[in-house]
């Protein structure tokens, strides 16, 4: 397992996917705070429309906290669904899952393997983005409260690792990459028309986000222990699931 | 203890019987051609046999221990038929960081053993560079190298050449001719010169059966039949009319022509070296060459699955 792990982190960093994923959320994670403070000023300075200062709020914590939260959310779901749409699959294309699995390896930790260190980059990826997203928000706003900012990040970490296993199991069953990222994104549609309906929403693995922006601006709603439940055993399923096919495929 | 035994092994992909009751029995330190025209289900049995496929039916065994049941990837080493690596990688990080500790080769072992390989393969001045920019041939020699990395009793090795020009095809044949009596070989080809020049042992697939398998030597023995070649000096036609004539003469099974080579293939061994060449000598065409000639194994594999 030690080596699958070790490759599969070398491959992430050689192949430029630990970059990718990295700086497209620190990017969000800088920007978001900046563009919450001065779109609105940028916005007013447009001249020659009547009462537009008016209309215009003034930015708050809360703005800074959304603009961070749905940018990187928006991209980090669509890097969980690019980034492993090809683990299985694409392996199982090129040959060289062949080559592994002639050797004393089981599938089981081939698969895992995958999952841990994609979850493991996009949890850097995460942090350095809540890094930037702390200071800027201190700088232009106010300073948050580390602990609640961390669990916000931690739960929105929850929530793409449910898109990260969805997408490896997809791409267990599928037999091209494009028919994987196509079921992952079928799986994420089917979630996001889903949580429309507020009575099931708030067990979906999308409620985490909302429920660490009430924690950070500390809100007083319901805690979505319902969906951290939810989020875990879609995570559990989707991997047993992934590996049970596995082990029955013909390689 | 054999290093492969398969019994009754069936493999049905829907209504196609890929393998049709399978019985082989690879003695160790053989090398042994699995010969068999495309689809007869040579790289169906390597997968069963490395585990990437299962049996529809039947059993197999590597080095005594039961596919299946129990680890046997230890005892083997395989290349596919088109090896595939991870192409950011290096020769040298594959197989010291990757493939040795997947058998759990302590370090110290895995780069003295991957220097060894290395240098067997012919691959040391270009052991540093990523392996995408491999040739084909270079690619196949790895495979070999990554296959005996563990130093494994039997090499399994899926038509290891056939993907190969010519230069590509020697280099590895002689890289197989060099492991022999260090490791059993079994290596599926439908290529019988290779299987000639580097195979001990020939077992012949055809539409998922084995239909014989034997020595190379006791093979090419027991279905020889003598040919002599003829070779004329005189015109297509002339040659091609004289071969017509003499086809079914007593001393004579067969004669069939290749531009001015007629192959006559000799029912009587004896009585055709007495009386044959005053046959040929009666014909009045001008002869470069008269030579009795051995039967290829290709003759008696064209033989054996026609029948």
């Amino acid at each position: 397992m030690i080596t699958l792990l070790k490759k599969e982190l070398r491959e992430q960093w050689r192949t430029y996917r630990f970059l990718i994923v990295v700086a497209i959320l620190l990017v969000f994670g800088l920007a978001s705070p900046l563009i919450a403070r001065y779109v609105p000023d940028i916005i007013r300075s447009i001249g020659g429309i009547e009462g537009l200062e008016q209309i215009i709020p003034t930015p708050t914590t809360a703005d800074a906290i959304d603009q961070y939260l749905k940018n990187c959310a928006q991209f980090g779901v669509i890097l969980a669904l690019l980034v492993p749409m090809g683990a299985i699959v694409g392996e199982k294309d090129r040959g060289t899952a062949a080559m592994v699995l002639s050797k004393p390896v089981s599938r089981a930790a081939f698969l895992l393997a995958k999952f841990v260190v994609a979850a493991l980059v996009f949890l850097i990826g995460i942090l350095l983005a809540a890094l930037g997203a702390y200071y800027y928000t201190g700088v232009l706003f106010e300073w948050l409260d580390v602990g609640q900012f961390a669990l916000l990040n931690l739960l929105f970490w929850l929530n793409l690792l449910v898109y990260l296993a969805l997408t490896i199991f997809a791409s267990t069953l599928a037999r091209s990459m494009v028919a994987a990222g196509g079921i992952g994104f079928g799986l994420f549609m089917l979630m996001w028309i889903v949580g429309i309906i507020p009575q099931v929403g708030k067990y979906l693995p999308d409620a985490l986000q909302g429920w660490g922006v009430q924690l950070v601006l500390g809100g007083t709603g319901d805690p979505a222990w319902g969906a951290v439940g939810v989020s875990l055993g879609l995570i559990v399923a989707a991997l047993v699931g992934a590996v049970v096919v596995f082990r029955r495929q013909e390689i | 203890m054999d290093a492969i035994r398969t019994e009754g092994l069936h493999k049905h992909f829907g209504p196609v019987h890929a393998l049709d009751g399978l019985d082989i029995t690879v003695t160790p330190g053989t090398v042994f051609g699995f010969l068999g025209p495309n689809g007869a289900g040579k790289t169906t049995t390597l997968r069963i046999l490395t585990g990437l496929a299962q049996a529809t039916a039947g059993r197999a065994w590597i080095m005594g221990q039961e596919v299946g049941k129990g680890e046997t990837r230890q005892h083997f080493g395989y290349l596919p038929d088109v090896p595939a690596y991870y192409g950011w990688m290096n020769a040298r990080e594959y197989l010291v960081d990757f493939v040795a500790p997947l058998f759990g080769l302590r370090p110290a072992d895995a780069r003295k053993r991957a220097d060894e390989l290395l240098a067997m393969a012919g691959l040391v001045d270009d052991a540093k560079r990523r392996i995408r920019g491999y040739s084909r041939g270079m690619r196949q020699r790895l495979g070999i190298a990554q296959a005996l990395m563990h130093r494994p009793s039997l090499l399994l090795l899926d038509e290891p050449v056939s993907a190969l020009d010519p230069l590509g095809r020697h280099e590895v044949l002689e890289f197989i001719a060099g492991l022999r009596g260090q490791v059993t070989i079994f290596m599926s080809t439908h290529i019988l010169n290779d299987v000639e020049r580097v195979c001990d042992t020939v077992g012949i697939l055809a539409k998922g059966r084995l239909i014989i398998q034997a020595g190379r030597e006791e093979l090419l023995e027991r279905y020889a039949q003598p040919v002599v070649e003829v070779d004329f000096d005189a015109g297509l036609d002339d040659v091609a009319a004289w071969a017509d004539s003499v086809a079914g003469h007593p001393l004579l099974s067969g004669a069939s022509v290749q531009g001015r080579v007629v192959h006559l293939a000799v029912s009587d061994a004896k009585e055709a070296k007495e009386n044959l060449l005053t046959l040929v000598a009666q014909a009045g065409l001008p002869v470069q060459r008269y030579q009795w000639v051995r039967p290829s194994l290709e003759d008696i594999f064209l033989r054996l699955v026609e029948q």
